[in-house]
């Protein structure tokens, strides 16, 4: 066992300086997508076997941090794509400069909204929704206003710290406009608390502290295709739902910018997509077949005016939700 | 004083200055624009009233449980003074759930309740954010404040005992001078751990009324990009940390007793006090820590008969080979620093400077080393050695807090023989100063091996994808919606910390203290 320590100690931070027969494309992106259930280690095996590479992932945090940490490295990154972006963060990204321009437009591409871009390409999206036990609750709020009026309790993120949290912060304000601080107002009463996380408020709903939890439309699947729990429903709002697009880019400092080219075409491939329903829990962006458990789940139409926000907006919403729930 | 001895403690110095002043510095000169907002005014007021709540309350309730646990022979009391090590040890997620499937809205409390017709608990605000800091701190503060009662020479119990002191006298004799020395430092270990916390913090403050300056520095560096804005709010800390630590030094007086035979401490007085007091206070605490750690373990076990996590062992060994690094580093660090500022005339102002640390943002820290070292090397290849040397370093304070006095003790109690018989260097050391801090350095490195297992703040920035730990598989886990396997993680993390917490421990206590 000792011996397997040092060696396990010592293989892994030496890894990267041994020699590598074949070019390496380097990918930053977030803790879940590479972990043993998500789809990093399927996607690896699929592009290794046609793009004659070695692909790496790198977990650099998700969404926000993603982009910090590329800040902080600036041109002297390693990667060559980044992987996690999301549509609330495109604007700010763009602004920063680090990103190449795709040398071709993504193919095949089925999303539920107009998508046109000369940098980012769509990986997977969802709806962001309320999910409830549906073997407990009846009485269903079908918007905002609805549930601020109820007194069903419920568990967020914090928009400071999460990407869905700030999605919520995003959607009320995208809903109600100047009205979304009172709507907030309204929900104070409901909210049970706020998380650094998703895993913590999911979990807290799981064991029971809450009615209701934000999380995706398709969290439902998850419990039935994995544990054959049919119990979990997500709550359809009249408002229409916030989406999350989840993008990728190509650093513009890449030094593998072929390669990270055939990776950007690579994701809207079948054999990238077919992977994601049931890994990442998410849907695909193009028009492939989903799971059996994915047709019970509700198809909501997407909120106006959430899609793509400047960096400003994205700002103001966020303190407006910090003013609204501390007083 | 060997000149040796002296190059290491300002070696040791040096390592934390550079976790301290230099991720702070790094992060001022990357910084582009950098405004203190206005916001960050509520948040600075809420870090400062729970942390202080935080350390009132669990130092208050530390006093009696240590009191009865230094006066109290029973079955079980060497399990009960080792398992008060381990709620510390509990990453914040698993503390949380644990808290609420007793304290909960559905948890055992509220079941009970509601059983006997009453309403449920609701904990969430200030009372759920003390609850848990309580639940953290109130055992390491007992733990603190009982090495001081066990540190009284037993002939003084005996002697006191003897004279049949009244119960004032004997309280101002024997312990208010332990008191003395020991609940200034505690409240200030309590406070300070209290303030940066955060994820804690959030999940059971119950909204953004509930913001630390942790959070905040967090927002900051994620979100914002603010690194400027980050170090502002990181020096706010470190400011408090320092008034916090000075007001403590000015309070802390060491005990002084005179040397004894160093025979087990035996307290001869329990008959003034009723016995179903003590046996009270002892079964509550029991209660109140126990109760949550039951509740790890019966998810945890569920978790693991379900099936256990292909990488768990390789997991397992590459965060044992971090703890057991991180130890052996934080041990040679603290007793060189120990060693040397306790001849020091200006040794507390070196302690209030290490100290310091515990009031440092862990991810300023990760920020910080990362704009350094990354114009030199890729951070990654240096992901183990930095997190080894950065768990290392932030057990420091907590290790040299509870060295100090001992080392202080056994140069009052023996150093005058030492000098007599001329003893220096490393024979001084091992044959007198050793074996007189024992039970101290013995619950020192059990807090650093189990902190250095659990921690999770500055690995994320370094880690590449291959490595993992346990407390990265625990939060990949529950990012995937494993949460049953989550559990599962979580009880082999936390019964690792632990076993190494016990097994140094019980090390330093074997000579039945």
């Amino acid at each position: 066992m000792k011996k397997f320590l040092i060696a396990a100690a010592f293989t892994l931070p030496l890894s990267s300086l041994s020699a590598q027969p074949l070019p390496e494309l380097t990918v930053y992106t977030y803790d879940s997508f590479v972990s043993d259930w998500g789809p990093g280690p399927q996607i690896k095996t699929a592009f290794e076997a046609e793009c004659g590479c070695t692909l790496k992932f790198v977990v650099a945090g998700d969404g926000a941090a993603l982009l910090s940490r590329l800040r902080l490295e600036g041109a002297r990154s390693d990667a060559d794509v980044v992987l996690g972006l999301d549509n609330a963060l495109m604007e700010q990204a763009r602004d920063l400069g680090l990103f190449a321009p795709l040398a071709a437009a993504p193919q095949n591409l089925a999303l539920p909204v107009a998508w046109e871009d000369d940098i980012f390409v769509p990986y997977d999206w969802g709806y962001l929704a309320f999910i409830y036990d549906n073997t407990k609750l009846s009485e269903l709020p079908n918007s905002f206003a609805a549930l601020a009026d109820s007194d069903l309790s419920i568990l967020i993120q914090d928009p400071r710290a999460s990407t869905p949290g700030l999605g919520l912060a995003l959607w009320v304000k995208a809903a109600y406009g100047d009205g979304a601080a009172d709507i907030w107002q309204g929900l104070s009463d409901n909210i049970v608390t706020v998380t650094k996380g998703w895993s913590e408020s999911y979990g807290m709903f799981l064991e029971g502290e809450a009615d209701l939890v934000l999380s995706y439309t398709t969290s439902p699947a998850y419990h039935l295709i994995a544990e054959q729990d049919a119990g979990k429903s997500a709550l359809e709002f009249s408002e229409g739902h916030y989406m999350q697009i989840e993008v990728a880019a190509k650093l513009a400092s890449s030094d593998q910018a072929a390669l990270a080219d055939e990776f950007m075409a690579f994701i809207t491939t079948d054999a990238f997509q077919q992977v994601i329903p049931e890994t990442n829990w998410m849907y695909p962006v193009t028009d492939i077949p989903l799971p059996d458990g994915f047709s019970s789940l509700i198809q909501p139409d997407p909120v106006a005016g959430a899609l793509f926000i400047p960096d400003a907006a994205r700002k103001a919403a966020v303190d407006e939700w910090v003013r609204a729930l501390s007083r | 004083m060997s000149g040796a001895g002296k190059a290491f403690g300002i070696g040791a110095l040096l390592v934390v200055a550079l976790l301290v002043l230099a991720p702070v510095v790094a992060l001022l000169a990357r910084a582009e624009t950098s405004s203190l907002s206005v916001s960050a005014w509520p948040a600075i007021r809420f870090t400062l009233l729970q942390a202080s709540l935080s350390a009132l309350i669990s130092v208050a309730l530390a006093i009696p449980l240590a009191r009865a646990l230094s006066r109290r022979r029973f079955f079980g009391r060497g399990v009960m003074v080792s398992l008060l090590g381990a709620p510390f040890l509990l990453p914040s997620i698993v503390a949380v759930l644990s808290l609420l499937a007793i304290w909960g809205r559905s948890g055992v409390v509220s079941d009970g309740l509601a059983r006997l017709g009453l309403g449920g608990l609701d904990i969430y605000g200030l009372s759920g954010v003390l609850l848990a800091h309580v639940f953290f701190n109130l055992p390491l503060a007992t733990r603190m404040i009982l090495q001081g009662w066990q540190a009284v020479p037993s002939e003084h119990f005996r002697l006191a005992a003897m004279l049949d002191l009244a119960p004032r006298a004997r309280f101002a004799l024997l312990d208010m001078p332990v008191l003395r020395g020991a609940v200034p430092s505690a409240l200030l270990v309590v406070f300070m751990l209290c303030m940066s916390s955060f994820a804690v913090v959030l999940a059971l403050g119950g909204g953004p009324k509930a913001s630390t300056i942790e959070l905040a520095i967090y927002q900051a560096l994620r979100f914002e990009f603010d690194l400027g804005g980050a170090a502002q709010l990181a020096m706010v800390q470190l400011g408090f940390g320092l008034i916090a630590a000075m007001l403590a030094f000015r309070f802390a007086k060491v005990a002084s007793f005179g040397g004894g035979l160093g025979a087990m401490v035996q307290d001869f007085d329990p008959r003034r006090w009723p016995r179903w007091l003590d046996a009270g206070v002892l079964i509550l605490a029991a209660l109140f820590v126990g109760l949550p750690l039951g509740a790890i373990l019966i998810k945890g076990l569920g978790g693991l008969f379900s099936g256990m996590a292909a990488g768990l062992l390789g997991a397992w060994l590459v965060s044992l080979g971090i703890a057991l690094v991180s130890t052996a580093l934080a041990l040679m660090l603290a007793l060189a620093l120990a060693f040397w500022i306790d001849l020091e005339a200006r040794g507390d102002r070196i302690e209030l400077f290490v100290l310091l640390l515990l009031a440092a943002s862990p991810f300023v820290i990760g920020t910080g080393l990362f704009i350094l070292i990354n114009p030199f090397f890729s951070p990654f290849r240096l992901a183990l050695p930095i997190t080894a040397l950065v768990n290392a370093a932030l057990s420091l304070p907590l290790m040299l807090r509870i060295l100090r006095p001992a080392m202080a003790r056994a140069r009052e109690n023996h150093g005058r023989i030492a000098d007599g018989l001329g003893l220096r260097g490393r024979a001084r050391f091992c044959h007198i100063t050793l074996p007189q801090i024992r039970p101290e350095l013995g619950f020192a490195t059990g807090l650093a091996a189990a902190l250095s297992m659990g921690d999770l703040g500055v690995i994320t920035l370094f880690a590449p994808p291959d490595m993992q730990t346990l407390p990265l598989m625990m939060y990949r886990q529950m990012g995937s919606y494993q949460m049953d396997a989550a559990a599962g993680t979580a009880l082999i993390l936390v019964a690792s910390s632990f076993g190494l917490f016990y097994l140094f421990d019980k090390g330093g206590r074997y000579a039945g203290a």
